[in-house]
């Protein structure tokens, strides 16, 4: 099975300009691989990372946005599936890292560890929806996903990770988000 | 007519929907999003989804406005959350993470559901409305009630004022709005 850090590094590869939301642990990861500005780590409560991340896409229909949502944190939201299918940006590409756990409160299992987040994402009305349990047929289709016109949900089946540091104080800093929206406002700089 | 409109026959109408929609335009708002509310849905919702100035995102569950509010905000784009009390109370912890603790300018139009508007919130009838003002000063959010049409004034201002001091507001609804 796949090991998210794995994922990310392959993921990075086809990163230039995009905004990246992530939390929690997917922000841990995510940051690991290096700073950008364009990455956008304000969160404030579970689940609302898709939400967060359909306004950036609204907000900013010139620019991909790509949303990084743990397992859990999109059960506690699921209604976002039907609402940015709805809304349909064209822009934005909504990953699911599913480990079956909340990583981050213990690694105490999601309700049903095997949920089939990419069905649900077919049948809200996702234009495109991809499912990926091999590393190898990732790093094959990973480009082609994040240059589909969206809004693509995308499944990586992970497996739980090595232990991680969080460190919030560093990932949620006030100066990460004045630069960010500094980047996103009318003439604000171009590339991550 | 539609079971959300106020009729004329059986109430005075004593606040304009049309005004409280002018007033939200004049405030540079584009986006609304919402999760329908039987207090503002004929004055409000429905005039609101049928006009061109307005990108209208309806929403499953309303904590998903107020990080979509947040996603824009970052954008530099104008939106508003137009919801009902019961939904402002579920969406506490978003609103306390996202609009208060990120000190960002959430601005949020409540309905007060099955409130009199003869008595103010503090002194609701319904449990749920009376608590709604006590809670907002214990999260330190700006509110004002708009109960009639002299109250619509008070719209841009709060909401100018949220944007300039990046805080959020909530703008209560107390009476069901007209429709024009």
């Amino acid at each position: 099975m796949m090991k998210r850090h794995q994922c990310f590094r392959v993921l990075a590869r086809h990163i230039t300009d995009e905004i990246v939301v992530a939390t929690y642990s997917s922000a841990v990861d995510w940051l690991d691989l290096g700073e950008r500005t364009l990455n956008y780590f304000s969160v404030g409560a579970m689940g609302l990372d898709s939400s967060h991340a359909l306004g950036l896409a609204l907000g900013r229909p010139d620019r991909r946005v790509i949303c990084l949502q743990g397992d859990g944190s999109l059960l506690m939201n699921l209604g976002c599936l039907v609402t940015i299918a709805a809304a349909a940006p064209r822009n934005l590409v909504h990953f699911v890292v599913q480990n079956g756990t909340y990583e981050a409160n213990g690694a105490h299992p999601i309700p049903q560890p095997h949920v089939d987040f990419a069905a649900m994402a077919r049948a809200a009305g996702f234009a495109h929806v991809h499912d990926f349990a091999d590393l190898a047929n990732f790093e094959q289709q990973a480009g082609h996903v994040v240059r589909l016109s969206g809004p693509v949900f995308v499944t990586l089946r992970v497996e739980p990770s090595r232990p991680l540091t969080y460190d919030y104080p560093r990932l949620y800093d006030p100066a990460r988000r004045e630069a960010l929206k500094a980047a996103l406002r009318p003439g604000g700089q171009r590339r991550g | 007519m539609d079971a959300d409109l106020v009729s004329d026959a059986e109430e005075e109408i004593r606040l304009k929907g049309a005004g409280i929609i002018a007033a939200i335009k004049e405030s540079g708002v584009e986006f609304i999003l919402s999760v329908p509310d039987i207090v503002t849905s004929g004055g409000l919702l429905r005039p609101i989804a049928r006009d061109a100035h307005f990108r209208l995102i309806r929403v499953c569950k309303e904590d998903e406005c107020i990080g979509i509010a947040s996603g824009l905000h970052y954008c530099g784009k104008r939106a508003l959350c137009l919801i009902q009390h019961t939904g402002f109370l579920d969406s506490l912890n978003a609103i306390r993470g996202v609009a208060v603790e990120y000190a960002q300018p959430i601005c949020m139009m409540i309905g007060l559901l099955q409130h009199d508007p003869e008595k103010a919130p503090r002194d609701s009838p319904r449990y749920g409305v009376r608590i709604m003002v006590p809670i907002l000063d214990a999260m330190g959010i700006a509110h004002h009630l708009i109960n009639e049409d002299a109250d619509v004034a008070l719209i841009r201002p709060a909401i100018e004022h949220a944007y300039a001091a990046s805080a959020p507001v909530a703008l209560l609804i107390g009476r069901r709005p007209s429709p024009s």
